[in-house]
């Protein structure tokens, strides 16, 4: 109740007050002790962030050019051209450049289908609510619900089996890439549907009637307004699911297990102690995941300033 | 009445087929226990497991108090820096995009770098000490989530004007963030509580490489020498998240509408 009165008191408030612009004014009612308050404010933050974020990646950037005795080395990044590590980049970028794609695709497709396909209103809130279920539902219970959906012993194989089809022998395992595309769809598309509708929204009707009204077809309103639009947008969400997919590692480590030879998989067989007893190698590896995902993750932001433009 | 494109219904369709599915084959998988029919054994034998309590209440006790220390600390920053030091903002905001960019099995490569047992802050030569580093590792996990949902709260509720209000009432600033400003943001910081618990609830590759007894490890060594245990687990996995989501949703509806202020 208390919230209402607050708020009530902002509303008789505000219209006696300028609107306050963030940048404008934002010291009018400074005392002397604030200065004190806004260090005490932040200070903790600041902190928590060195300590847990910042210092730990800096440590392991050094430790990637550090070598056993301590000197200055670049041994550790040549060691990255080792077979076993390009393979695991090739399968690593291969897995995350498929998944980003079609997640980014089919995602696109559903949140086209919820808000301009004129289907019930109510449709559209479920599936909201869904994919913000489905998006946190990675890691080892996803790979759990496709052994037991499409394992060799899955429910679907059997039925398929049932009905004189053998998945397995005809080509079909879940272990393999595809199937791990598959299971990693499951939250890709649902992170594009909840990233990409606001933009979709944008998307404004009058549009699509003015471009209707000089004789485009539905294809060409994609073609040439809806798309170009769009574009910024789906860049940056690719560079989003793109990072997403690349640093997971529950879900297909616990679906194909350490056989699987992709880079967060590889990292943790190193830590674990498994294989490459070599720590310089292992901060090297994290390294280049930083690199790749930072540079996903400035074209996401690159790209992000530029389409807010068209969505205001 | 909208009847809808059949296209978009095609769609949909498929849509459904493909999320559906899994969830349906893992809730039949996990009822084929027994072999003369079907019963809910597998889910007995889960609850029945001493581990499966213990690691799930030592997560959900970690992720509680992960929940408690990310909005100790995402609050008052948040406050500050959209109030006071705008300059600020910026950094601020890439800090906690961070996360996102920095793998969580490279994070905590560097924390058992940075604190194992012969660094100045040895946090990982006692359990305690471990199980506080896997709380601060799971506070960097749900920062993006926090901060975002926490500054969303800020913007709508018009934090300036209600702080001047209080400030010219004699309200001091720490006065004003737990009496004011934390109970105008609540359905927002909450929101942010669930979204972070249900990130790590289950939660494998830092709760692992620590080797703490926590639900992830648990789930992945289940899957490791049980048959159906897994899509039993499986399926309690998807309803806590659902739960969590949920609870999201509930309390949205519910939330008091304030002077929204879109800038």
């Amino acid at each position: 109740m208390s919230n209402r009165t607050t708020s009530g008191a902002a509303l008789a408030a505000a219209p006696t007050l300028p609107s306050p612009e963030p940048a404008a004014t934002p010291r009018r009612f400074t005392v002397p002790r604030v200065a004190l308050g806004e260090v005490l404010g932040v200070a903790p933050f600041v902190i928590f962030a060195l300590m847990f974020l910042i210092l730990p990646t800096i440590y392991l950037i050094v430790a990637a050019f550090t070598d056993s005795s301590g000197g200055f080395t670049l041994q550790n990044i040549r060691d990255l051209g080792t077979d076993r590590v390009v393979n695991a980049f090739d399968a690593s970028l291969r897995l995350s450049i498929v998944t980003a794609v079609l997640g980014a695709f089919f995602g696109l497709l559903i949140c086209i289908a919820i808000i301009r396909g004129g289907l019930p209103r109510g449709l559209r809130g479920i599936t909201m609510t869904f994919s913000g279920v489905a998006s946190n539902f990675a890691g080892v219970p996803l790979a759990f619900a496709f052994l037991a959906t499409f394992g060799r012993l899955g429910i679907v194989t059997l039925i398929f089996k049932l009905v004189g089809i053998d998945l397995y022998r005809s080509g079909f395992n879940i272990l393999s890439f595809w199937g791990v595309v598959a299971t990693y769809l499951y939250f890709q598309i649902p992170l594009m549907v909840l990233i990409i509708a606001p933009a979709v929204d944008g998307l404004r009707k009058e549009w699509n009637e003015a471009a209707a009204t000089l004789g485009a077809t539905p294809w060409q309103f994609w073609r040439h307004v809806g798309l170009p639009v769009l574009w910024p947008n789906l860049l940056g969400t690719l560079s989003l699911l793109f990072a997403n997919a690349f640093g997971a590692i529950a879900t297909a480590y616990s679906l194909v297990g350490s056989g699987l030879n992709i880079v967060p998989i590889l990292l943790f067989s190193q830590m674990g102690g498994d294989v490459l007893h070599n720590p310089g190698l292992g901060a090297a590896l994290a390294l280049a995941m930083v690199v790749v995902t930072g540079i996903a993750n400035v074209i996401y932001l690159i790209v992000r300033a530029r389409a807010e433009r068209w969505l205001k | 009445m909208r009847r809808g494109k059949p296209w978009a219904w095609i769609i949909f369709g498929l849509g459904v087929v493909y999320f559906m599915i899994p969830l349906i084959a893992t809730f039949i998988f996990s009822l084929r226990m027994r072999r003369d029919g079907l019963s809910f054994d597998a889910y007995l034998s889960v609850f029945g497991d001493a581990r499966f309590q213990s690691t799930l209440t030592y997560s959900v006790v970690v992720g509680i108090l992960a929940i408690i220390v990310g909005v100790a600390i995402v609050i008052p920053a948040a406050y500050v820096v959209r109030l006071r030091l705008p300059w600020l903002r910026q950094t601020l905001e890439f800090i906690t995009l961070l996360p996102l960019i920095i793998p969580p099995i490279v994070l905590v490569f560097g924390y058992l770098r940075m604190y194992n047992t012969s660094s100045l802050i040895p946090l990982t030569s006692s359990a305690f000490g471990t199980d506080i580093l896997l709380t601060c590792a799971y506070v960097v996990l749900a920062l993006p989530y926090m901060y975002r949902s926490v500054d969303t709260g800020l913007r709508s509720i018009d934090a300036h004007v209600l702080s001047e209000a209080a400030t010219s009432l004699g309200a001091g600033p720490v006065r004003i963030i737990y009496e004011i400003i934390v109970p105008n943001i609540f359905v927002a910081v909450i929101s942010g509580a669930f979204l972070t618990f249900a990130i790590v609830i289950g939660e494998f590759t830092m709760a692992s490489l620590l080797s703490r007894p926590a639900f992830g490890p648990y789930l992945q060594l289940t899957g490791t020498n049980k048959a159906y245990e897994p899509s039993a687990l499986a399926v309690i996995s998807f309803i806590i998240t659902w739960g969590a989501m949920g609870m999201i949703q509930l309390l949205t509806r519910f939330a008091p509408r304030t002077a929204a202020r879109t800038d």
